[in-house]
């Protein structure tokens, strides 16, 4: 498969799918990835929504903000819904019901539709191997329903849920590692993305739509209400969160792991690999982390990227 | 009724292989389903249709009931012809999903193969699956026999699909008493249902440009479906779906009386179906395959010279309130029978319907309720006469001892 080039001239052209004027909050992460991933189509698409902020925002009846066929239906269908609509235009097409074309089909969770309550229908869309590009956007907690953790939360966050009181300071638990879970599906392709990084982000988009089978596509995401960050700063918090190795890029075709240009770099210049308080101090939903009798957390959680950034290297064959 | 010129065969079928066949008729596009005991015969006939390449289906062994409803819903969205089948457990976990695919005016067919709800553990029929979920706006049918599953099957795409309908449906069959018993079911040719059901027709709307577009997802015509639609219109929606099941209650009719034309059956007048009720002063109203057995007793009272006689109700979403009135109006007791609880509640759901009718009409006769048959609990005739030796006790002295009882329970 040749790899689809664009440039920022070009890929301004193209005219928006994930139209302007939705309610999302300012420098919402996820509305960046949706409108990315939504010009990344190659052609006719059909777009899903799990119930979430994304859903919320963009369709409040009578008004809408999709210019493309569109459907929700509950928060832990999108793979689901995505299944529903392939096999239906798999059937159509022969039948001859309908045009002779191809349609990519793509999905857009949250975390919390993806990791948790969305997980077994999307592993079992993926076992079935239906061709469809899911996309979660990972702004790591529940941003709906008022920032309650998931299991996409990290480690020592703070949400409504996972308060950082005075004996347990912030979430106990650290993130599900769901994109290598998706990894071990076997499925046809998997990648992390950032809304940092668009160009890296718009190719896996499209090499996700048309790679035949399912694709995953775990799309990083700031959440400045939730994550009380600057809202002008979500870019600059996703670059950080890849500089820093909590967020990695990389693909996975069939289950070969590959390093993205951007975490390559860091792969082949340890020394450009940047302490994860620099990310971490860009939140107040990690302040408490910075008190002195929170120091070991913060080695924890360092700790913790080093461990998974080694293992990520293993799996892509860079000692 | 003008009997049928087509030509059909009779073959022997339990009442899952009837839906099944049924379904393998009505040129299905999607069926997405999961397997549960007294239902699962239906998707493995199905299966065996698929794999002998006997069907033009595309048929999703979805991982869960939920998402078999989520499939259908997406897929009926998409503008396929889509069926699933499901039982107890299954229904239930559908239950969210159930509600979407109303409210998004999908018109699924299903069959509920009706079975018990756990707890305690118990995969025999009765009604509670499906009566707890008769508020989420499907249209409900229950069959009394495997030929009438067959015959609603067919039927409930044509219902489901028709332009001022749009609703999904439930056909519901008792659990193994139907599910798997076998009978002689007389089928219709393969082109004749094809012609019958014909290619599914799909309403118009307008989309977010101003352009009137099919009420479906294609990329030519784009339309936002399942939005969120706040204080300001959501009661409109739900509105519009109350005026689409009154619109049903005629369109059951129109479809059923077309194809009573094509295969000389006929079941009541479509809503509800009247047994020697014309002269009767007591009766009895049930659904499902119970019927057969009250109308034995009902032929054996008669020939006692008692006015015994029974009100099947076909559907009971939508109520058939009028064809309610005009049966038990009149009559001196009635009896509804009831093979679910409403634990806490003033009766059965079909109780509470049917004395609800009742309430504004002058001559309204003394009405009662007897649960029956929890669990798959058999229910023999001689229960049934013990009921109607009951009412005949009612309809005497005019007063009710027990206004709901439990019959065939041990106490
Ligand atoms: C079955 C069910 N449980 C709970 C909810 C409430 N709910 C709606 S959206 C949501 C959170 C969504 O979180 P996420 O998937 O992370 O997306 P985000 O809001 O962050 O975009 C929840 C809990 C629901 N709609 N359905
Ligand atoms: S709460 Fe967060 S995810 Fe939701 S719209 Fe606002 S910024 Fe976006």
């Amino acid at each position: 498969m040749t790899e689809w080039k664009v440039t920022g001239k070009e890929f301004a052209k193209i005219p928006e799918k994930f139209m302007p004027g939705h309610r999302a909050c300012a420098g919402c992460g996820p509305a960046i990835a949706l409108r990315l991933v939504m010009k990344a189509a190659r052609g006719p698409v059909i777009a899903t929504n799990a119930t979430g902020c994304m859903e919320v925002v963009s369709t409040i009846y009578p008004n809408t903000a999709w210019d493309v066929p569109w459907i929700h239906t509950a928060f832990e269908t999108a793979a689901a819904n995505a299944a529903g609509i392939e096999s239906a235009l798999k059937i159509l097409r022969k039948k001859g019901r309908i045009k002779d074309e191809h349609i990519d089909v793509v999905a857009f969770a949250g975390d919390g539709g993806t990791f948790d309550i969305g997980f077994q229908a999307l592993s079992g869309a993926v076992e079935r191997g239906h061709d469809f590009l899911y996309v979660l956007y990972d702004n790591e907690a529940y941003m709906n329903t008022g920032i309650q953790r998931s299991g996409g939360t990290p480690h020592g966050a703070w949400t409504t849920t996972s308060p950082a009181g005075e004996v347990i300071p912030g979430k106990p638990q650290y993130k599900k590692p769901i994109a290598d879970i998706m990894v071990a599906h076997e499925m046809p392709y998997v990648a992390t993305a950032s809304i940092g990084y668009w160009n890296d982000m718009v190719k896996k988009a499209r090499k996700g739509m048309e790679i035949n089978g399912p694709a995953f596509l775990h799309s990083f995401a700031p959440c400045p209400r939730g994550w009380r960050s600057e809202t002008a700063q979500s870019v600059e918090i996703s670059r950080l969160a890849v500089e820093t190795c909590v967020f990695p890029l990389w693909e996975a075709e069939c289950g070969e792991y590959k390093l993205s240009p951007k975490s390559k770099i860091i792969a082949m210049k340890p020394e450009k690999k940047k302490p994860v308080e620099v990310y971490l101090k860009t939140q107040r939903r990690f302040r408490h982390l910075f008190k002195p009798k929170n120091k070991h957390i913060l080695d924890e959680i360092q700790n913790n990227v080093d461990r998974r950034w080694k293992k990520l290297l293993k799996a892509c064959e860079i000692e | 009724m003008k009997m049928t010129k087509v030509e059909q065969k009779t073959i022997p079928l339990n009442g899952d292989e009837a839906v099944a066949y049924a379904v393998k008729q009505c040129d299905v596009d999607v069926v997405a389903a999961y397997p549960i005991t007294p239902q699962t015969i239906i998707v493995e006939k199905f299966s065996e249709y698929v794999a002998n390449g006997e069907v033009d289906t595309e048929f999703v062994c979805v991982e869960s009931e939920h998402t078999a409803m989520t499939c259908s819903i997406t897929a009926a969205a998409t503008g396929a012809r889509t069926f699933t089948a499901t039982a107890s457990a299954g229904l239930a976990l559908m239950h969210e999903m159930l509600g979407v695919a109303s409210g998004s005016r999908m018109p699924i067919v299903m069959s509920v193969v009706n079975r018990a709800l756990s707890a305690p553990l118990n995969i025999h029929c009765d009604h509670a699956d499906s009566m707890a979920q008769r508020d989420l706006g499907w249209i409900q049918m229950y069959a009394e026999n495997s030929q009438e599953a067959y015959d609603s099957i067919i039927q409930a795409f044509k219902i489901a699909e028709n332009l001022e309908v749009q609703l999904p449906i439930m056909v519901g069959i008792d659990g193994f008493v139907l599910s798997h018993t076998l009978e002689n079911v007389t089928v219709l040719p393969d082109e004749t249902v094809k012609k019958f059901v014909g290619i599914r027709q799909i309403p118009h709307v307008m989309n977010h440009r101003g352009e009137i577009v099919p009420f479906k997802l294609d990329p030519e015509k784009p339309l936002t479906l399942g939005p969120v639609a706040l204080q300001d219109y959501y009661f409109e929606h739900k509105r519009q779906q109350e005026e689409a099941m009154k619109k049903a209650l005629k369109v059951i009719k129109q479809v059923h009386n077309e194809y009573a034309k094509q295969s000389g059956r006929s079941y009541g007048n479509a809503l509800v179906e009247a047994y020697r009720l014309e002269d009767a002063e007591i009766v009895t109203v049930c659904i499902g395959s119970t019927a057969g057995t009250i109308k034995t007793v009902v032929d054996d009272l008669r020939e006692k010279g008692i006015k015994a006689g029974l009100l099947r109700l076909r559907t009971f979403r939508p109520v058939p309130v009028e064809d309610i009135i005009s049966n038990l109006s009149g009559k001196k007791a009635v009896a509804v029978m009831d093979r679910s609880s409403s634990f806490g509640g003033n009766g059965g759901p079909i109780f509470i319907e049917i004395r609800h009718a009742l309430y504004d009409v002058s001559d309204s006769p003394k009405v009662v309720n007897y649960i029956y048959g929890l669990g798959g609990r058999d229910t023999r005739p001689i229960m049934i006469e013990s009921i109607y030796k009951d009412l005949q006790n009612i309809a005497k002295t005019g007063q009710i001892e027990n206004k709901i009882q439990f019959v065939g329970l041990r106490e």
